[in-house]
This record gives C-alpha cells, sequence and structure tokens, in this order.
C-alpha cells in the first residue's frame, strides 16, 4: 500500500482513513506493507509493517532505474500545485524549501534522499522520487496487490505495477475537483486520470465520488467501486469534559476553506443567535479563508458568541466534542467527510450537506443543501431546543457510527482485491 | 522669556495571556503575568530608573529652573506597586522636588471619551485619586489617552474641573497656525489648550538615532539653534513624548541620556528660554485664540487621527460589545469585576487589532505581541466572552 502519510502525523483525514483500513483488513487476514515518504518512528504499526521511502537507498548503477526513471519522468509535472494550501502549508511549504537545499533531478536521483512526506513546494520532486523508490520496493517483497491512496502516490503505484506485473488498485480520496472547485489544476488531474486509467480497480470513497470519477474522467463504470470509510471505536472511555460554559455550544471542525463552506457555518450561526443568544459557536480550525471569516464575525456583531479554536488534534478534538451540542459539517465539496462520524461517536448530533459523501450513508444525521443557510439555522435550532430529536439523534446516532466499522469496509476491499487476482 | 514645556507619557498595558476558547467560563486569568513582570523589569532598568535619577539630578543642579511633567497611567502604576516598587519610589523623589507636575488621565490609558462620559468622568477621578494617594498632588492639568481631543471631548474635561489640556498640534487642525501658543477650547472657552511641537519633539523622541535623517547627529547646539529660530513673539514650545523614549526606544549607545544632561546648560546660556510646567504656563499664558476640532485627533501616526484603535470591524466589534455592558458592571460590587473591566479598556488591546500596519511602518509591529490583529482579536474576544459570563453569574445571584 502507498500513502503519504500515517498516524500520528497527519494533516487532514486521509492518513486516519489509511490506518483505518489496514486495521480492518488485518481482521480479515490481508497482510499490509505500507509505504510512506517520511516514517517518524512512533507510527502505530500493530497492523502494517511501515516501510520508510527515506531509508531506501538506490543504485543507480543498475541499469533498470535508469528505465523505471524514464517512464517516471514521463510524466512530467508542473510545479505550483499543492493539494491543501492554506497558511499553514504555505508555511510548511517554505519550510521545506529551506531544508532542501538540494532539489531538481540531482537530489532525486541521488542514492539518498530525505523525504518531508509533507505537501511541500518541492512536492512533485518528492512525487517522482517516491515512484522511484516504489520500483525499488516492488522489486525486492513480495505482495499480490497494490493499492494505491490518492494522486500523490499514482505514480507510485503505477511504477510498482510496471515492475511486478500486479494487479492496481487506487483510491480516490479527493479529486481535484474537490480540492480545486472549478480551477483545477490540469496536471493533477492528468495523474488522477492516468493512474485511473492505468489500474485495474478505482475505489471511491462515496457515490458522489464514483460519479465524477465515471463523468469528469471518463473511467470505465465498470471497474470504479464505491467502499465508504468508517470510524475506528474509540479506544477512549467515553471521558467527561467538565462544560465551562452554560451556553450550549455548536461546533464547526475542518479546514477553513471554500471547500468546507465555513461561510455559511457564520451566516447560520447569526440567524440562530438572533433567535435565542443562549448558544455559543466555535470554529476550529485554520485556512486561506479565516481571516475572512473572523472580519465577517466582527461585522455581525457575534464576537462574544463565535469563538475561533484554531487547528485541533489529538485529545483538544476530543474535548471539543465533549463540549460540543451540535456538530456542522456545511461542505460545498466533500467526497466523504469523516469528522461527523468521529463527532456522533462522541455522542453528538451532526448536521451535514447534502454535497457530502457521508450524507449517502447517514440515517441519524440532519442533511442540508450547504447554501441554504435558513435550513442550516432551522437544523442547528432544532436540535438545540427540541430534545426530543437530539436524544434520539445521540442514541441511534451512537449506534449507527459503531457499526460502521473499518472491518466492514475492509470486506469490500478484499473483495475489489479478490477480484483482480 | 519663552517656555520650553516637556510632557512625559508614562504607561504600561496589562498584556493579555493567550486565553483559549476552552479557558472561557473556566478560567479568570486574563493577564499575562510574567511577560507583564519582565517588560516592566526591563523597562524600569533601561528606562524609568536611569531617566528618573537623571532628571532628580538635574533638578538638584537647577532647581526650580529646570522642570518637567508626567502624565502616569493608572495600569503602570498598579504594575509599579505589583513588579517595581523602586520605580515608584524614584517617582516620589522628583515629586517631592516640587518641579514635576503631576496631570490627570484615564485611569486604563483608555478611550471612553468616544463612548461613555459617565466613564470618562469616573476614570479621570479614579486616576486623580490614585496620584493624590501616591504623590501627594492634585493633578490640575488633564491629557486624554494618545492626546485624544476633539471641542466636545474638551468641553467633558472643563466640565470636570481642569482648566488646562494637551493635545496634539495637528497640522490639518492648525492649518498656519503656529502650535507654539496657547489656545482654548472652542465650546467652553475657560479650557486652555497647549499643542504638541511635533516636529521638535519628534526630533528627539523618533529620529534621535536615525542616521539616514540629515540631522542625525542631533546635538544640544542643533537643537537650541532651531529654539531660536522660532518667531520671537511665540510663547511656548511643547515637548510632548513618550517617557519611554529614553532608554528603550532610544538605547543609552545614541546619546539619548548625555543629551538630556545637556540640554538645559546650552538652553540657559544660548537661548532666553525656561522651562515650565503645562499649570504654570495656564496661569501665566492666555489663549491667542479658539481651536476647532470638530473631528477628534491624537498623537498617532501620519493621520493624527483615531484609525489605529477604532474604526475596522474588529476593533468596533470588540469596542462596542466592551461598553454595551458597562450598566451591569457598574451594578456589580465585585471590585475585581470593576478591575478587570477597566483593564480591558486599555486602548493597547485595540491598538493590536488594527489593520492598517498591512502598509504602515514596524514601529507598531515592535508594540504588537500578536502576529495578526485577527489573533488579536480573538484572544481578546474570548476574555470578553468569559468576562461577560462572569458578569451575567454575579448580577444574576445578587438580583
Amino acid at each position: 500500500m502507498f500513502g503519504w502519510e500515517f498516524p500520528p502525523h497527519i494533516s487532514g483525514g486521509l492518513g486516519t482513513a489509511c490506518f483505518g483500513l489496514t486495521k480492518g483488513l488485518m481482521k480479515h487476514d490481508v497482510e499490509v506493507l505500507f509505504v510512506v515518504p517520511k516514517a517518524y518512528g512512533d507510527e502505530n504499526q500493530e497492523a502494517v509493517r511501515l516501510i520508510n521511502a527515506s531509508d531506501i537507498s538506490i543504485d543507480f548503477k543498475d541499469s533498470k532505474y535508469e528505465e523505471y526513471w524514464r517512464r517516471i519522468t514521463y510524466m512530467e509535472i508542473g510545479s505550483n500545485l499543492i493539494p491543501y494550501v492554506g497558511p499553514e502549508e504555505f508555511k510548511r511549504m517554505i519550510e521545506a524549501s529551506e531544508m532542501e537545499a538540494l532539489s531538481g533531478e540531482d537530489a532525486i536521483l541521488s542514492k539518498n534522499f530525505e523525504f518531508s512526506g509533507k505537501y511541500g513546494a518541492d512536492l512533485m520532486d518528492e512525487v517522482k522520487r517516491y515512484a522511484l523508490v516504489a520500483s525499488a520496493v516492488a522489486a525486492t517483497n513480495d505482495f499480490d496487490v497494490i493499492h494505491a491512496h490518492d494522486w500523490l502516490t499514482y505514480s507510485a503505484g503505477i511504477a510498482a505495477k510496471s515492475v511486478s506485473g500486479k494487479p492496481l488498485v487506487v483510491h480516490m480520496h479527493a479529486t481535484e475537483f474537490d480540492r480545486s472547485g472549478e480551477n483545477v489544476n490540469q496536471n493533477v488531474y492528468d495523474i488522477e486520470r492516468h493512474g485511473m486509467e492505468v489500474a485495474d480497480r478505482v475505489m471511491a470513497v462515496s457515490n458522489l465520488t464514483r460519479n465524477i470519477v465515471i463523468e469528469k474522467y471518463g473511467i470505465n463504470p465498470d471497474k470504479v467501486f464505491t467502499v465508504y470509510n468508517a470510524v475506528e471505536p474509540s479506544d477512549k472511555p467515553n471521558l467527561q469534559y467538565p462544560r465551562s460554559v452554560r451556553e450550549k455550544v455548536v461546533t464547526f471542525l475542518g479546514r477553513v476553506t471554500f471547500q468546507k463552506g465555513p461561510d455559511y457555518f457564520v451566516e447560520a450561526a447569526r440567524k440562530v443567535l438572533d433567535k435565542d443568544s443562549n448558544v455559543r459557536f466555535v470554529m476550529a480550525g485554520s485556512g486561506d479563508m479565516l481571516n475572512k471569516i473572523i472580519k465577517r464575525i466582527a461585522e455581525l456583531k457575534m464576537g462574544e458568541r463565535f469563538h475561533f479554536a484554531g487547528f485541533l488534534k489529538g485529545d483538544d478534538v476530543d474535548r471539543m466534542f465533549g463540549l460540543s451540542d451540535v456538530f456542522v459539517m456545511p461542505s460545498v465539496s466533500e467526497p466523504f467527510g469523516i469528522v461527523p462520524l468521529e463527532a456522533m461517536r462522541s455522542n453528538v448530533p451532526v448536521v451535514i450537506s447534502k454535497q457530502s459523501g457521508v450524507a449517502e450513508i447517514l440515517v441519524h444525521a440532519l442533511k442540508v443543501d450547504f447554501w441554504d443557510v435558513d435550513a442550516l439555522a432551522d437544523s442547528i435550532y432544532g436540535l438545540l431546543h427540541y430534545e426530543g430529536l437530539s436524544k434520539m439523534f445521540k442514541q441511534y446516532g451512537k449506534v449507527e457510527v459503531d457499526n460502521l466499522k473499518w472491518e466492514n469496509a475492509a470486506i469490500k476491499v478484499k473483495e475489489v482485491y479478490e477480484s483482480v487476482l | 522669556m519663552k517656555s520650553i514645556c516637556f510632557y512625559f507619557q508614562v504607561h504600561q498595558p496589562y498584556r493579555l495571556r493567550t486565553y483559549r476558547f476552552f479557558d472561557i467560563g473556566a478560567n479568570h486569568q486574563y493577564y499575562d503575568e510574567q511577560q507583564n513582570r519582565f517588560i516592566m523589569r526591563r523597562v524600569a532598568d533601561k528606562c524609568y530608573l536611569p531617566m528618573n535619577r537623571l532628571l532628580l539630578d538635574m533638578i538638584n543642579e537647577y532647581g526650580s529652573a529646570f522642570k518637567v511633567s508626567f502624565s502616569i497611567s493608572g495600569t503602570a502604576l498598579d504594575q509599579f506597586q505589583a513588579y517595581a516598587p523602586d520605580v515608584l519610589d524614584s517617582f516620589r523623589a522628583l515629586a517631592d522636588t516640587g518641579n514635576v507636575e503631576f496631570l490627570a488621565e484615564t485611569y486604563a490609558h483608555a478611550l471612553p471619551s468616544l463612548k461613555s462620559t459617565e466613564e470618562f468622568i469616573e476614570q479621570v477621578g479614579v486616576h486623580r485619586k490614585k496620584i493624590e494617594e501616591l504623590f501627594g498632588k492634585t493633578p490640575t492639568t488633564f491629557r486624554n489617552t494618545e492626546l485624544i481631543y476633539s471641542d466636545e471631548i474638551g468641553e467633558m474635561v472643563a466640565e470636570m474641573g481642569f482648566k488646562l489640556m494637551l493635545t496634539e498640534g495637528a497640522k490639518h487642525v492648525l492649518g498656519w497656525k503656529s502650535p507654539n501658543y496657547m489656545y482654548a477650547n472652542a465650546i467652553n472657552p475657560k479650557l486652555k489648550l497647549l499643542l504638541k511641537n511635533f516636529r521638535l519633539s519628534d526630533d528627539i523622541a523618533f529620529r534621535f538615532s536615525e542616521q539616514s535623517w540629515g540631522d542625525w547627529p542631533l546635538t544640544t547646539e542643533k537643537f537650541v539653534g532651531w529654539l531660536n529660530e522660532i518667531d520671537p513673539r511665540e510663547e511656548v514650545v511643547n515637548l510632548f513624548m513618550d517617557y519611554e523614549t529614553f532608554g528603550e526606544h532610544q538605547w543609552p549607545e545614541t546619546g539619548i541620556f548625555e543629551f538630556m544632561r545637556a540640554l538645559p546648560a546650552r538652553v540657559f546660556s544660548h537661548s532666553d528660554f525656561t522651562f515650565n510646567t503645562p499649570s504654570e504656563l495656564g496661569e501665566k499664558l492666555q489663549p491667542v485664540s479658539a481651536i476647532h476640532v470638530p473631528y477628534p485627533i491624537s498623537w498617532a501616526d501620519e493621520e493624527r487621527d483615531l484609525t489605529a484603535w477604532l474604526g475596522n470591524e474588529l476593533q468596533d466589534e470588540a469596542f462596542d460589545k466592551l461598553y454595551s455592558i458597562r450598566e451591569k458592571v457598574k451594578k456589580c460590587q465585585d471590585p475585581e469585576i470593576l478591575r478587570d473591566w477597566r483593564y480591558l479598556q486599555t486602548s493597547d488591546h485595540f491598538y493590536y487589532m488594527c489593520t492598517k500596519w498591512f502598509s504602515d511602518g514596524d514601529v507598531h509591529k515592535y508594540f504588537n505581541p500578536y502576529g495578526t490583529p485577527y489573533e488579536a482579536f480573538i484572544n481578546y474576544m474570548n476574555i470578553l466572552s468569559d468576562f461577560m459570563i462572569r458578569l451575567e453569574q454575579d448580577t444574576s445571584s445578587k438580583d
């Protein structure tokens, strides 16, 4: 399996999903060899054997690598494309570029290559080098199927396939259309499409994504399968966090970018507060829209009711859910959306947009169109005030989400594997 | 005889700690104790103590021929008491010479003159009492936060019984007029006004160590030469500046202490200027005319207006929310609530939320502990939210 990140070193949902999936697969006796660009040593390896691409040295006197390299450079990739560019990523980008004195072909072809494993400015160098490492890994390990997660690893998957002749499954966690709206980066789009064309099977995280794959990438529907994500049951007992504020709390947790619809959350908050001022809203996350949102909060004069918690991870996420009465995910475009499942797992009722993949499977969630601010406000207000509703959602939502196990998702994945063996 | 009038502003805000959403309702400690103590100690050692020592020496040497005035904010005084009692003692020693005037201002170095007359009057009253307690002098001259002034503010100040107020000699208000005369409020002519000579003040406060400045290095010969170039009919040169100019903004290495040490001797030997306190000038000089200031002015930035503190969405939201709870705060008996409300009014908090520095100079960055105005706003609003919860709980328990 090729993946760009693995917990705890994650920047979004991708690493979490990869981890859950490998654990699920282990339950069905599928052994996973997981290749990350950079391993830190503290990854949870209970379900996988982690290979650190940075540790693989390559002997370029070996003529076969020349052959691989030719194939990789063939898919020339432009620069300036970063999957999630926000202020944080930009900072990392700068740091990454400062770190890498060497870049370009010389660096890629050096014996050892230090991957950042981030989404930096030299991302394309890393992608290429990663593909090269994939060739080496494929040549020296024994396996049956190649599974590549998201476009960053597709070149690696293709390289591994061509070296080993083993079937390739590519997994679309997000498409370039989800990341960039209509301003699609042609290079990324090409990599995605090429990967899916070469692949024997394509997995999509929702029917929404499957349709995009078929319609916008022209992939043969017969080889595209929907495999919904799941959520790990919490390994911690349901901790009770002391409530420090009396008011009910409504939470948004995610990147503050266009794709996630934070602005609709803000407008809905104002509407709810007009009806009931005993509510607090929290936006946890950062992103390129944050400053605009803060300004809007001041304009709408709700600064003492609308709070910003910054980017949260680990225990702080649980703590945030522990303090929340309603979780809202108003995404404009969301291939799947794992966060509402985490909220439900913590007994928090959720409102999600119909434009999210997760809406296809959740029953005990309120679903609205992301642009319908009135409906969004109405749903929030309802969950806050009608106890019957929130009680029902908490109770059944918890059961529902506890049944969305990775081991069930893994069955589907295993079936897809078996169909190509 | 013409006069030089020195007024030094001494102010330190209570800087806020990083206050997260999770703290709201759970933690009522708002101030960055460590940072406040650290900065107070640093400024005490670099500026307050050595400069007070220098002024005391000069007064001892020249007697009543050398005089200065101070305005010390209540938040600075509170922090002297908490972190630097030695500084307080050195100010007391200056007070005891009788050659130093202490001015009145708002306790928290705040902006209530723009929002609430009642709060304005109260804070000035509390500050006046504090000065009496600490220095045994009752202030009779007023200076508003950041020298903010308008006809209406002047009228309020006159109502409070002050006969004299200091403000900026803003070019767009003065036009062709010179700042070097006594003026009067346009509504109530009983209130006299001393206007800052910003050119000569800033020569010392800002340009002193600027090597790209054509007149660098500034010497007492040069400075007194400029004083002598002033039209002989003019009466007073008001040199108003932050006290932290000495040793903190202008480091000792720039020669700023030596400059000040040598200034009086040069003035006495090469000019017919004397040093006077504002209240002496209030007795001595008659206004040449009223000055019309329909819109508030300040001593800040090129614009000399309020935009450093108020005007953008963030500042206005925070400011309006803060003052919207005044009635409740007044009803509340808890002294900590009142204290926190006052400390939260300190103008610096709003200054940190200013967005115009995106294009403006780096002077501002130097004073700003926050990376962006947005962070400043979030942190402030989190604290204000907690404060409002406390207030709510307190008044409800009393009713």
